[in-house]
């Protein structure tokens, strides 16, 4: 008798427990799912608004650099000018940074001395605080400047070697402009993720190479470095996807054109976001849908990168 | 026995270098500094003897002409190894360097030029009205698009962020939680362009083509400040003991009870502080709000649902585009008046974080 009673008050207060539960727990899950519906949504808009031009577009999309689209008849506009443009500014990016980030979270983790480090890693931080339209304006208001004598220096010097050849662009707008700026942006994304990594290295492994007699350097190339590679990879792919999708540096240093064109040193070339953020307001007729288009390609190329980007990363946990 | 036997030659060792190669006199420790300095004064004169004088050159000339001198005497006094081992130890430091060059010169740049305009007229006076090169206007405007915007975008993504951070760490379990995970993981990486294009699409499928206004704006931020929300929250809800949870649990708390009652205010100051890094994040935005707030309004809006909303980012760019002398300075006020409302709220988090975190043992 007793242990009936108790099993029914007890399923009663369970019940009464459960309504909390089950909305607090709804409300829970309904967030999550919302997220993925947000990120479901965001591609199901981009598509279908990018139909419309799509349908009516006279040229190839994928392979015409063309953009006439502000118009109700006839528009033909494609992206391959633009998406060979934001690979080149960031492939650019990435090979400026990544070595340089590699450098700073070897000294932050293993060179400085220990007491100011945290602080200096602060430092590099504080470069991702900064909104990118102030690096586009850094960009366009100093840097330019300081650079356009370099390049032509460079051109004199190395114009031999087809990137550099000439004739350079005076005002420094250049892709090659925009890639350091880029750099710059992607610098504390790469160096937080390799930060991270070199600090899980195990100490174990650490003391074993110095206890071998290893000086500092073939301790890191052979304990940490190995240790640390799908980090790397990851933190380099995030800053990839970051600067792939990178708009305001590269719309306000870049003087744009819708060529393909490997000359680092003269003005052309243009990204997508760039574009969309410089043709947007002066948008009409066909002109929004298409640059929706453009939006969604982007929006495909970084999706790919950054999910590269975290399955590597999660899978140097699984085996951390 | 044994002991005895082993202790005998370690006495012995210690007085003896090893190997010729370990035992090689080290340089002195002041070396490498002395040896900079030298370089970096020969280097100097010399440039300013040819002409060339150029603080980057002078820079990149010292940090090479140090790299081959320090690997060469180490080479040649200690051995190969460690003359590797100072090379990269030089590398290591310049590329410390090479990424403070950017960071100062931009602080010091906006600084400099900031201050030409920066006042308390440029702080509380719109441009309406004002032409683009006229000796007048300011960022009043902008900076009340801005903090509406970004307040809204607050009230959207922390309850949803916040959620979903609770969902993972209390709740989630399964092929959904890791998909989620995953997937604000990917969100982090949305470019803000597209977010922004995220926004307009759904605008013209709402109201038609052409609307523009604040809450677009807010809208199209949310989609990026969730994500960072939902990562620094789980962070900090996992930081809190799981004795706390059980012992609420022993005394029949129900779980919701739980979360709200002694897992929240454990976490608050954490909780804020994310909250706090990831407003920081989102109110320099600048790409969306182009798309979705307008970029040509001029007047004192502080209606979020009718109307074009400036914002302090898109004022910024906006006047960079116009050209002028002027409207440079403009863009230079605003975008130090920008870099001060994001440190302030880096302060606050750190601030927060540092008096109201619960104490630890």
């Amino acid at each position: 008798m007793t242990t009936t009673d108790l099993s029914t008050t007890g399923r009663a207060q369970r019940q009464r427990r459960r309504l909390g539960d089950v909305l607090f727990a709804a409300g829970a899950q309904g967030s999550g799912i919302l997220i993925l519906a947000i990120l479901a949504g965001v591609a199901a808009f981009l598509i279908l608004q990018s139909f419309d031009s799509l349908a009516a577009n006279q040229a190839n999309f994928l392979t015409s650099s063309e953009w006439d689209a502000n118009t109700r008849e006839e528009p033909s506009f494609g992206v391959a000018a633009l998406a060979f443009g934001t690979v080149l500014a960031a492939a650019i990016a990435l090979v400026l940074a990544t070595p340089v980030a590699i450098g700073i979270a070897l000294f932050i983790v293993f060179y400085a001395p220990r007491r100011i480090a945290a602080i200096l890693g602060y430092l590099v931080d504080l470069l991702a605080a900064i909104p990118s339209v102030v690096y586009g304006l850094w960009g366009i208001g100093w840097l330019v400047v300081q650079l356009a004598p370099f390049y032509a220096w460079l051109e004199t010097y190395f114009g031999w070697i087809p990137l550099f050849a000439g004739p350079v662009s005076t005002t420094g707008r250049t892709m090659l402009s925009a890639g350091i700026v880029l750099a710059v942006m992607i610098l504390p994304i790469i160096t937080a993720m390799t930060r991270d990594v070199f600090l899980q290295v195990p100490q174990s492994h650490r003391e074993a190479a110095l206890a071998l007699g290893a000086t500092r350097w073939e301790m890191i190339r052979m304990a940490v470095l190995p240790f640390g590679r799908p980090g790397i990879i990851g933190g380099a792919m995030l800053g990839l996807g970051r600067a792939l999708g990178e708009t305001m540096a590269v719309a306000m240093i870049l003087s744009p054109s819708l060529v393909i064109s490997w000359f680092l040193l003269q003005s052309g070339n243009q990204t997508i976001a760039a574009h969309i953020a410089l043709q947007y307001p002066e948008a009409t007729g066909y002109g929004v849908s298409a640059l929706i288009a453009a939006g969604l390609v982007l929006f495909a190329i970084t999706l790919a990168v950054n999910m590269v980007a975290r399955f590597v990363v999660s899978r140097r946990k699984e085996f951390a | 026995m044994s002991a005895t036997k082993l202790s005998a030659p370690e006495k012995t060792v210690p007085p003896r270098p090893l190997a010729p190669s370990l035992g090689a006199k080290p340089l002195p420790a002041l070396f490498p500094p002395t040896l900079l300095a030298g370089v970096a004064l020969v280097a100097a004169g010399l440039l300013y003897a040819l002409g060339w004088w150029n603080p980057a050159v002078w820079a990149i000339v010292t940090a090479v002409g140090y790299m081959v001198l320090i690997t060469a005497a180490s080479a040649l006094i200690e051995n190969r190894r460690k003359a590797k081992d100072r090379l990269v130890t030089a590398i290591v430091y310049t590329c410390f360097g090479i990424a403070m060059v950017p960071l100062v010169s931009l602080l010091w740049t906006v600084l400099s030029k900031g201050l030409v305009r920066l006042d308390g007229y440029f702080l509380t006076v719109s441009m309406n009205g004002v032409t683009p090169s006229m000796d007048a206007g300011g960022a009043y405007h902008a900076i009340l698009g801005t903090l509406l915007m970004t307040l809204m975008a607050a009230l959207i993504s922390v309850p949803i962020g916040l959620m979903t951070a609770i969902y993972l760490v209390e709740y989630g379990q399964g092929r959904l939680k890791r998909a989620i995970t995953f997937f604000v993981d990917v969100m982090t990486g949305i470019p803000s362009i597209v977010a922004g294009l995220f926004v307009v699409a759904l605008w013209i499928l709402l109201f038609g083509p052409g609307k523009t206004n604040g809450a677009a704006g807010a809208i199209s931020l949310s989609v990026l400040m969730i994500p960072v929300v939902v990562r620094s929250c789980e962070e900090m809800l996992r930081l809190v003991p799981n004795e706390l949870r059980e012992a609420s649990y022993a005394l029949g708390v129900p779980k919701w009870l739980t979360v709200v009652k002694v897992v929240l205010p454990t976490a608050i100051a954490g909780l804020t502080t994310g909250v706090m890094l990831a407003l920081a994040r989102v109110i320099g935005e600048t790409a969306p709000l182009i798309l979705t707030a307008g970029s040509s309004a001029v007047a004192i809006n502080a209606n979020l649902f009718e109307g074009q909303m400036m914002s302090l980012p898109v004022f910024i760019y906006s006047q960079v585009r116009m050209g002028g002398v002027i409207n440079y300075e403009r863009a230079w006020a605003g975008a130090l008046t920008l870099i001060i409302i994001v440190m302030l709220l880096f302060l606050a988090a750190r601030l927060v974080s540092h008096f109201f975190a619960p104490k630890t043992r």
